[in-house]
């Protein structure tokens, strides 16, 4: 073995913003379980309460932060991980398209369900 | 200055009982990688019923609560996810350098940390279930 060892080292947008994420990821998904299974029963969790917790900017914010950040990193390591096993030519080609339009709907879909959990947008039948 | 070494395919899973360490934090990593990204379309699907009604995503959302396999489920996506947030730390210190000559006791701390916290939890999961 190296007596130092670092991968820290510029690999590209994608390679840092995985990182970047991830440290993200690993507070706001913490919270995210911790509120709304530890704090808030989720057996509990009512529409009224959602609303309530959507309503705040901050936590508004947070949570399509989250969305956002979620599906790039989970996306992207779906990428990576395929990469690694050997993906190539068209069907790397393929795959990316696909990812990226499957990342695009989760987003615009989960920031739709957002809108509505905020009382922002009502849904047809409320 | 940084030095790769062959470690051999990771891939090759036939080659299982030769994985060190790293080698399992690896697979665990992207296995638990593959269910959280799994379930974070299932719950954006799940949450879609608030576009509905407020009714309707009450209803799903206690409805769903009310069966004891969504109630195991939870309990083992909460293992997913402590585990891929504790690997992940250590991901982010290995890559800025920090504690690599530790990185096999980290992973086990990893594993430990995850095996705690989800026991513990596993109360508070399964309360009211049916």
């Amino acid at each position: 073995m190296a007596d130092y060892y670092s991968s820290f080292e510029p690999k590209g947008t994608r390679w840092l913003l995985q990182r970047l994420t991830a440290a993200f990821l690993v507070v706001v998904l913490a919270f995210h379980f911790m509120l709304l299974h530890f704090v808030n029963h989720a057996a509990e969790v009512t529409f009224m309460q959602t609303n309530l917790r959507m309503s705040q900017p901050g936590y508004f914010l947070t949570m399509v932060a989250f969305l956002v950040t979620a599906t790039f990193h989970g996306v992207n390591g779906v990428y990576n991980a395929l990469v690694n096993q050997g993906l190539d030519g068209t069907p790397k080609t393929v795959v990316k398209y696909g990812l990226i339009l499957a990342s695009v709907l989760l987003v615009a879909q989960g920031i739709r369900v957002a809108m509505a959990m905020a009382g922002f947008i009502i849904g047809p039948a409320a | 200055m940084s030095q790769s070494y062959d470690r051999g395919l990771v891939e090759d899973f036939g080659r299982w009982r030769e994985f060190s360490a790293g080698m399992w934090a690896w697979v665990f990593h992207k296995f638990t990688g593959w269910v959280l990204v799994g379930y974070l379309f299932t719950h954006i699907a799940v949450l879609s019923t608030a576009t509905i009604s407020a009714e309707a995503y009450t209803q799903t959302i206690v409805g769903l609560e009310s069966l004891l396999v969504i109630r195991f489920l939870e309990v083992g996506l909460l293992a997913v996810a402590v585990f891929h947030i504790l690997n992940g730390l250590r991901l982010l210190f290995v890559d800025l350098g920090v504690g690599l000559e530790a990185q096999d006791k980290s992973f086990y701390a990893s594993l430990a940390l995850t095996g705690a916290i989800v026991v513990a939890s596993v109360p508070t999961f399964l309360a009211g279930a049916v």
